[in-house]
């Protein structure tokens, strides 16, 4: 029963792949070391700083480099209110909801083995959307959110939270047959996802004008009034759970794969799929409660890291997606509130064009698979 | 389908014990029958080929042997246990498996899918360390893909491509192969260079290999045993000269043949008789 001890490779063989793919170890911990996928992630680190200073210094009021350092490391508090209460907070919820977002496309995309796959045709962004629309169209002018109302402790990001959730349940549900396939749930997400958007705009005809009209922003995506309570969730979804994405990485690598191969390489293939479907979920439905649907985001960042990291990656790494996910929403964020002279476009409808394009770009090349 | 038949190899050697073993074996996809009560013995340290005509149900019941599919009645025995009831990264350990058309993502290299032969061994703090190295080293070596370590796996031949999963399944450390049609869409050629790749890994590393073949005589050289195979039931298992007579392939494929002596091996050789054979 004991498997047959390996005999010896010979030496320059064995010096080649050590030094093609270097190991990094520390005690019992030993990971692949990849010097390219590092030094990638530090450029995109990089420019989330630059993202963050002009995100804090551009708007209404423009404020100088010096200026605002000067209130980041608090010896000028002239514009406390504008840096701290108002740009700060809107920078931080949309790196956070972007880096949810694009992390959960990134799990979606390896497990559905699928580069057009996302959390978005998992039901999670439509029934976030449905549930707000629902709330804000029938309860607003009663105030069930605000001043007072029942729901007004827990606010619109834990109704999209439910409503997300829930989505995600159902599609789940409905796809369950003796396992979960990627193929059949894709197909029931698109047709629940489809109900709910339908939902959505039949529910948005029904409310009265000034409720709805702020339900629409809502749905478009937008960043603007966002507040520390809006960071906080997605903070700690994405502190638990990332390291816990980073940490399946081998079971990742393993999921690319047919079911047949997964299985015979001793992955419990359904609990494995299982988990990190919920894993992406939950990271999708974080996300979209802290920015709304901010489309494209999911989809696109995790192509974007894939090729970012270079030949020889074979699914998109779930912690480069993150970081361009976090840089292109702070990004598309600067260019939707300053683009435009006077009017502030909702950051969600900047990404959903660019995406557009993007997608397009994809579908034009083939979505090629190697078969062997 | 009929009642099950049998035939038990009689002649096993004495004492050999059975690694993989199938009793009473139902296989079925959906309300699809399959396979139907089959009973069958892989011995340690013997190369196993599986034979029959199309949709006979050689495939499935490999990937009932190998884990892949749940049996609708009657099990499955590795090393006396149940392997449904083995944790499968146990039995990944013992036994590695090749599908019949394993898939990869884009992009991927050799190495790379080699590397996930490993998967079975690693943690999820020990990733990839020295112990890798040198397991994946050595299986590149042994199908001589040294050389082709960082190619991209699109870029491969069919021949080369067939070598580099093989490698991935020997870099799992696995005394226990199950290869489905590992010549599939081979020229004659690179289908002889696999199943000597096969038959080395046999006698150098004594590994048990079960194989599913469509070419007999291929079956009849590189087999210790063969098993024949007809709508889901074993019509004969044993030596490949007891095995591949003109009654049973008459049985099994409803082929008329005449079996002559292999001028290289002494073995069986089969000639199809057809119809362009009466015309002479």
């Amino acid at each position: 029963m004991t498997p047959l001890a390996p005999e010896r490779a010979s030496p320059q063989v064995r010096d080649r792949l050590r030094r093609s793919r270097p190991a990094l170890r520390l005690g019992p911990v030993a990971l692949r070391l990849r010097p390219r996928l590092i030094a990638v992630c530090l450029a995109v680190l990089a420019a989330l700083a630059v993202l963050l200073a002009l995100n804090l210094s551009l708007g209404r009021t423009p404020l100088s480099p010096a200026q605002v350092w000067a209130h980041v490391i608090g010896t000028d508090y002239e514009h406390y209110f504008t840096v701290w209460r108002v740009r700060m907070p809107r920078v931080v919820v949309g790196m956070l909801a972007g880096a949810a977002l694009a992390a959960a496309g990134a799990v979606t995309q390896t497990i559905m083995r699928n580069p057009l796959a996302s959390p978005d045709l998992l039901g999670v962004t439509h029934g976030a959307s449905a549930g707000v629309v629902a709330v804000l169209a029938f309860g607003g002018s009663y105030g069930i959110l605000s001043g007072g109302g029942p729901l007004s402790s827990l606010g619109v990001p834990a109704v999209a939270l439910a409503g997300g959730l829930g989505a995600g349940v159902l599609c789940y549900t409905l796809a369950r047959r003796g396992g979960v396939d990627g193929y059949r749930l894709l197909l029931v997400g698109v047709g629940v996802s489809t109900i709910l958007m339908n939902l959505t705009l039949w529910l948005l005809t029904l409310g009265e004008v000034t409720d709805t009209g702020r339900a629409m922003v809502w749905v478009a995506g937008s960043l603007s009034m966002r507040t520390w309570e809006h960071a906080a969730p997605v903070a700690l979804a994405l502190a638990l759970l990332l390291p816990l994405a980073l940490a399946s990485s081998r079971t990742l690598d393993a999921l690319a794969h047919d079911d047949d191969v997964v299985r015979g390489l001793g992955v419990d293939l359904e609990r494995a799929r299982t988990a990190l479907l919920v894993l992406a979920v939950l990271l999708a439905a974080f996300g979209t409660s802290a920015a709304g649907p901010v489309l494209f985001v999911s989809l696109a960042c995790p192509q974007i890291a894939l090729r970012l990291a270079g030949p020889g990656t074979s699914r998109p790494p779930v912690l480069l997606s993150a970081l361009v996910g976090a840089a292109l929403v702070s990004g598309a964020d600067l260019l939707a509130r300053t683009a435009l002279d006077n009017i502030q476009l909702p950051v969600g409808v900047v990404t959903g064009c660019l995406g557009a394009l993007y997608l397009i770009h994809l579908l034009v090349r083939a979505n090629r698979r190697t078969r062997a | 389908m009929t009642s099950p038949q049998t035939t038990r190899s009689a002649d096993a050697p004495a004492g050999a014990r059975a690694r993989l073993s199938a009793r009473g074996l139902t296989l079925a996809y959906d309300d699809r029958v399959i396979v139907d009560g089959l009973d069958a013995d892989i011995v340690e340290g013997t190369v196993t080929c599986v034979i029959g005509p199309n949709g006979c149900g050689k495939s499935t019941m490999l990937r009932a042997l190998g884990r892949l599919m749940r049996p609708r009645a009657g099990l499955v025995e590795l090393d006396g246990r149940d392997i449904h009831r083995t944790p499968t990264r146990e039995v990944a350990r013992v036994l590695g498996v090749l599908p019949q058309q394993p898939t990869a993502p884009d992009g991927l290299t050799v190495a790379d899918l080699v590397a996930r032969g490993r998967h079975p061994a690693q943690r999820w703090y020990r990733q990839w360390s020295g112990d890798d190295h040198e397991a994946v080293a050595r299986a590149l070596e042994m199908t001589g893909l040294a050389e082709l370590a960082d190619t991209p796996l699109s870029e491969l031949s069919g021949g080369q491509r067939q070598r580099a999963w093989i490698s991935m399944v020997l870099a799992q450390g696995t005394d226990l192969l199950l290869l489905d049609e590992p010549t599939t869409f081979l020229d004659l050629v690179h289908q002889v260079d696999v199943l000597d790749l096969v038959r080395e890994l046999h006698d150098e590393g004594g590994r048990t290999i079960v194989m599913v073949l469509h070419d007999l005589n291929l079956a009849a050289r590189y087999a210790d045993t063969v098993i024949a195979m007809r709508e889901g039931r074993v019509l004969a298992s044993g030596e490949p000269a007891e095995v591949l007579t003109p009654a049973l392939l008459r049985e099994v494929f409803g082929l008329e043949a005449v079996v002559v002596e292999d001028p290289v091996t002494g073995g069986p050789l089969v000639v199809p008789v057809g119809r362009s054979g009466a015309r002479g």
